[in-house]
């Protein structure tokens, strides 16, 4: 078994508290980096091959290196804790369970940008993940891990947390910044790109909490530890929530290089009562689905985009032999045109409209050329929006009907 | 300046200039929706997409900016099947109802459909309804269902306007324009939204199932209602007679002027020609005795009222001019006063109510030509009276004879009692104008006028820029331009033949009058020119 790092503590009882999370080396060298030059930090993260783990998989350091040299404004670290990916569920264990783990990676990270005032943006739903980690910035204001003159280090960070209304959309890092400043949760236009010009016209840095909360490890154990634990594109382990038909669903934090099979029948147990694997959605549901025959695949970003699906947010959702999916197919497709936010024509148009076709194959009233209409549709939208929203529901649309086009068939009337 | 390739042809264009707008300049279109020169970037419709460089995806042309070297192509096969799929998603849920739209005729789903349309439509399933008819303000009435959510109208409010009574409502493909909660779209531009809105979502409470935009013809004018002198184009409507219960004019819509009101104009200027073709319109020359008045032609009244103002002495004539007037009008107005001597000529009667005014376009004076009044001279010559002296002197009968020029005195700011006593005291009431008023019915002699869309001439705007207007219908019953009456009466007191043209009176007035040296009336063109400055 590997070293487990972001959930070391997540069988403690009391893993959410600030003496917990110290006695086990929390906060240890925080000191020391914050005496670092913050260019060291951002190579070193550059180095450790850290890629961003809310969706993206955009490599972190890379994007800090965006914000403007010498900028003479604010600059601004915001988390995104809108965790909505159906499938996932991850940061809500890092929020409720080890919340000075994001704290201190924020310490960090907003050191290493040149941020001041860092923003943590948490899905409305998420309330018992909300009162941890508001509590837990009370309790590290307290201990002056927060505020002005952090350890006399010279560095000031204000934290402020915010909570979401709900919307699947203000998970995307430009709707998240709309939000956050009080707009509807609408995605900008890029460019200019938030490092450039984000929440309140400053500067912006936005990163999902899984990934900042590998920032301290990084930086104490070195680039070279994190990177050797994945592959050669991609450093560390993440935290994959498995769901579904399986027999011990959660979340396992493993080395990104895991295999899909490995995940689902060596650590979460396979399938229960001796049911036969149908498909997989491995990355949150807006990763193409694969087949049964198709899980001998590693788990990284590079390895899961070569089999045609992605990482995403390492959101397995396990379906055995019971599941139609034409049905899940509609239960996604209502989602998109539900979460769809109505700001780009064709996102905003076609979700509905093939969630209308998918409810009707469903029903039996499907015609014979809907599958090919919906595979069309889906075809001419994608990459023509502002954010990758539609990009994400096109997957889904796509993958379901050519893998299992003898399933939707079988529903439409000769 | 960057130079780039647009469908093979080379081009210059500042930097900053975005694609749409690159593009324009060498006449090509690339089809939008949600992009409007006046307002901010929103990227939303996805019409405008383009293919840049190498780039394997398009582009939308709006949010991209042109640069050194940068080949762009707007018409590939990539592009037209772009458009042809964003055309299709527009249209799924837009409720085909063209026949009963008013926007129809003027509609861009309508224009771009087709070039760009599928023809073949797929979309079988019910659409998605929303709501109908809903009047936002005053002026302005919603069809949810026809919206195509570009968030023009939503932007105008915000930006321009910053009143920001709209936003969109709801996710998805329920969407939709709306009032946030107690408000209601009655900004004093409200109405622009109707001409920005691409689509039949937006349509105007006044000119909806008027006339159908395709009977409309148009002239291009300037707004009378206020000193800014906006420029507007007058929309006619001649060919349907019998619709709109007989007026002509059917709606005024804003013409771009970069230097003067941009994209926009008020709804006050907006919707203040219906003057035009009231029942209130002078027809007639009339000549009153007692209480009795007869309708007259020209022919017979000119040289009654050429006598009457040649039988007192100058020193018992007070002329009052109006900034309404054209600088035609006005020019020959001040050489007739100039010719008998009149001292007591004046063109300020200030109004009772006191005109609003804002940072945008609106100006307190409501007249369109007080500068040009100005710079003519219809002022009070040395030792003549004002427009108030004039109304005193008249009460105390030692005016004699007094020509209103379009004022309504009744609605002045002075005390009415005392107007309504110096009209009375009077011995000769000339008054000229195209709508019956306070004034004309007590008066000796009418002369009627055409109104500004039935002539053509030039206002100069309160930052004096001299703006031609053009002819849209002609005069209702025998009425005249100010300038052929002036000119006929002027003509009948021995000064000369009747200026021919506009254009030639405004030769003579370039040459006559300083500030307006070097101007031609042609070369004002749409735009306008300054005067010289002071």
């Amino acid at each position: 078994m590997a070293e487990l790092i972001l959930t070391r503590n997540f069988h403690r009882p009391d893993s959410h508290a600030l003496r917990l999370y110290q006695e086990t080396g929390g906060y240890e060298g925080l000191q020391r980096v914050l005496a670092l030059p913050p260019v060291t930090i951002i190579e070193t993260v550059k180095k450790s091959n850290l890629r961003g783990l809310g969706g993206a998989g955009f490599p972190t350091g890379v994007k800090w290196g965006f914000i403007p040299k010498g900028h003479p404004g604010p600059v601004y670290l915001v988390i995104n804790a809108d965790e909505g990916e159906p499938g996932t569920f991850k940061d809500r264990y890092l929020l409720e369970r080890d919340p000075h783990a994001l704290i201190e990676g924020m310490i960090v990270s907003a050191y290493a940008i040149g941020s001041h005032l860092a923003f943590v943006y948490i899905r409305g739903e998420y309330v018992q993940p909300w009162r941890r980690f508001a509590r837990a910035v009370e309790e590290a204001y307290a201990a002056g891990f927060l505020g002005r003159n952090i350890l006399g280090s010279g560095f000031d960070l204000d934290v402020v947390v915010h909570r979401g209304a709900g919307a699947y959309i203000c998970g995307e890092e430009t709707g998240l910044i709309s939000s956050l400043e009080g707009k509807k949760g609408w995605p900008k236009l890029k460019p200019p790109f938030p490092a450039i010009r984000g929440a309140f016209d400053a500067p912006t840095i936005v990163n999902n909490v899984e990934t900042i909360c590998h920032v301290p490890h990084i930086v104490q154990r070195g680039a070279e530890w994190f990177a050797a634990l994945g592959t050669a594109t991609q450093g560390g382990t993440r935290m994959y929530s498995v769901s579904g038909h399986i027999r011990q669903p959660g979340v396992y934090e493993l080395p990104v290089s895991v295999t899909l099979r490995a995940l689902i029948y060596e650590h979460a147990g396979g399938l229960p009562d001796g049911r036969r694997l149908k498909a997989v959605v491995p990355g949150g549901s807006s990763a193409p689905i694969l087949r049964a025959d198709e899980i001998e695949v590693a788990m990284d970003v590079d390895g899961l985009k070569n089999a045609g699906t992605m990482a995403g947010s390492a959101g397995v959702i396990v379906m055995d032999e019971t599941v139609s999916i034409p049905e899940a197919l509609m239960v996604v497709a209502r989602f998109y045109a539900h979460e769809s936010c109505g700001q780009c024509t064709p996102c905003r148009e076609s979700t509905g409209w093939i969630f209308k076709m998918a409810q009707r194959i469903v029903e039996g009233k499907g015609r014979k050329e809907d599958l090919d209409t919906i595979l069309d549709v889906a075809r001419r939208g994608a990459g023509t929006t502002i954010c990758a929203f539609y990009d994400g529901a096109v997957g889904p649309y796509i993958s379901y009907i050519e893998k299992f086009r003898d399933e939707f068939e079988a529903l439409i009337p000769k | 300046m960057p130079k780039l390739t647009i469908d093979g042809k080379e081009i210059e264009a500042p930097a900053g200039t975005n694609l749409i707008e690159a593009a324009r300049r060498l006449g090509i279109e690339i089809p939008h929706y949600c992009y409007h020169p006046g307002l901010s970037i929103a990227g939303q419709c996805r019409l405008c997409m383009v293919e840049i460089g190498n780039n394997p995806r398009p582009q939308i042309a709006c949010n991209i900016q042109v640069a050194e070297g940068m080949v762009v192509r707007t018409e590939t096969a990539k592009v037209l099947a772009t458009r042809q799929s964003i055309m299709e998603f527009h249209l799924i849920n837009h409720p085909l109802d063209c026949p009963v739209c008013d926007q129809a005729g003027e509609c861009w789903l309508q224009i771009y459909y087709m070039k760009h349309g599928l023809y073949e439509p797929r979309m079988m399933d019910e659409k998605v309804h929303k709501p109908k008819a809903v009047p936002l303000g005053p002026h302005v009435i919603l069809d949810a269902e026809r919206c195509i959510l570009c968030s023009r109208c939503v932007r105008f409010c915000d930006e321009i306007t910053g009143t920001g009574e709209l936003g969109i409502f709801q996710r998805g493909d329920h969407s939709e324009i709306g009032l946030f909660p107690g408000r209601e779209l009655s900004n004093p531009y409200s109405a622009n939204v109707i001409d920005i809105c691409p689509v039949g979502a937006l349509t105007d409470r006044d000119f909806r199932f008027a006339v159908r935009v395709w009977y409309l013809e148009t002239a291009k004018s300037i707004c009378p209602g206020c000193s800014r002198g906006c420029n507007i184009e007058v929309h006619y409507n001649l060919r349907r007679p019998h619709h709109n219960q007989g007026r002509r004019v059917a709606r005024l819509k804003p013409r771009y002027n970069r230097e003067v009101n941009r994209w926009w104009i008020c709804d006050a200027g907006r919707y203040g020609y219906k003057f035009v073709d009231d029942p209130s319109r002078l027809l007639l020359p009339a000549r009153r005795a007692d209480t009795q008045a007869d309708e007259v032609v020209w022919e017979e009244i000119i040289p009654l009222v050429a006598a009457r103002l040649s039988a007192y002495r100058p020193e018992e004539i007070g002329v009052l001019a109006s900034p309404q007037m054209a600088n035609e009008d006005l020019f020959l107005l001040r050489r007739l006063v100039d010719h008998l001597g009149i001292p007591n000529v004046d063109f300020r009667v200030p109004s009772r109510a006191s005109g609003d005014e804002d940072r945008i376009l609106i100006k307190a004076d409501k007249n369109p030509n007080t500068r040009g009044a100005e710079l003519i001279g219809l002022g009070p010559r040395p030792g003549g009276l004002d427009a108030r002296g004039v109304l005193r002197a008249a009460r105390e009968r030692r005016i004699k004879c007094l020509w209103v020029l379009h004022h309504d005195l009744l609605l002045s700011a002075w005390p009415e009692e005392e107007t309504r006593e110096a009209l009375r005291a009077l011995d000769c009431l000339i008054f000229q104008g195209s709508n019956a008023n306070g004034v004309s019915p007590s008066a000796h002699y009418v002369l009627p006028s055409a109104t500004w869309v039935e002539r053509e001439g030039t206002f100069a705007n309160f930052e004096g820029r001299v703006q031609r207007f053009w002819k849209a219908v002609e005069p209702v019953g025998a009425a005249l331009p100010d300038w052929e009456i002036i000119g006929r009466i002027g003509e009948a007191l021995g000064m000369g033949p009747l200026p021919a043209t506009a254009e030639a009176i405004f030769k003579a007035l370039a040459a006559e009058v300083i500030a307006f040296r070097g101007l031609s009336y042609r070369e004002l063109r749409d735009a306008g020119k300054p005067v010289a400055s002071s």
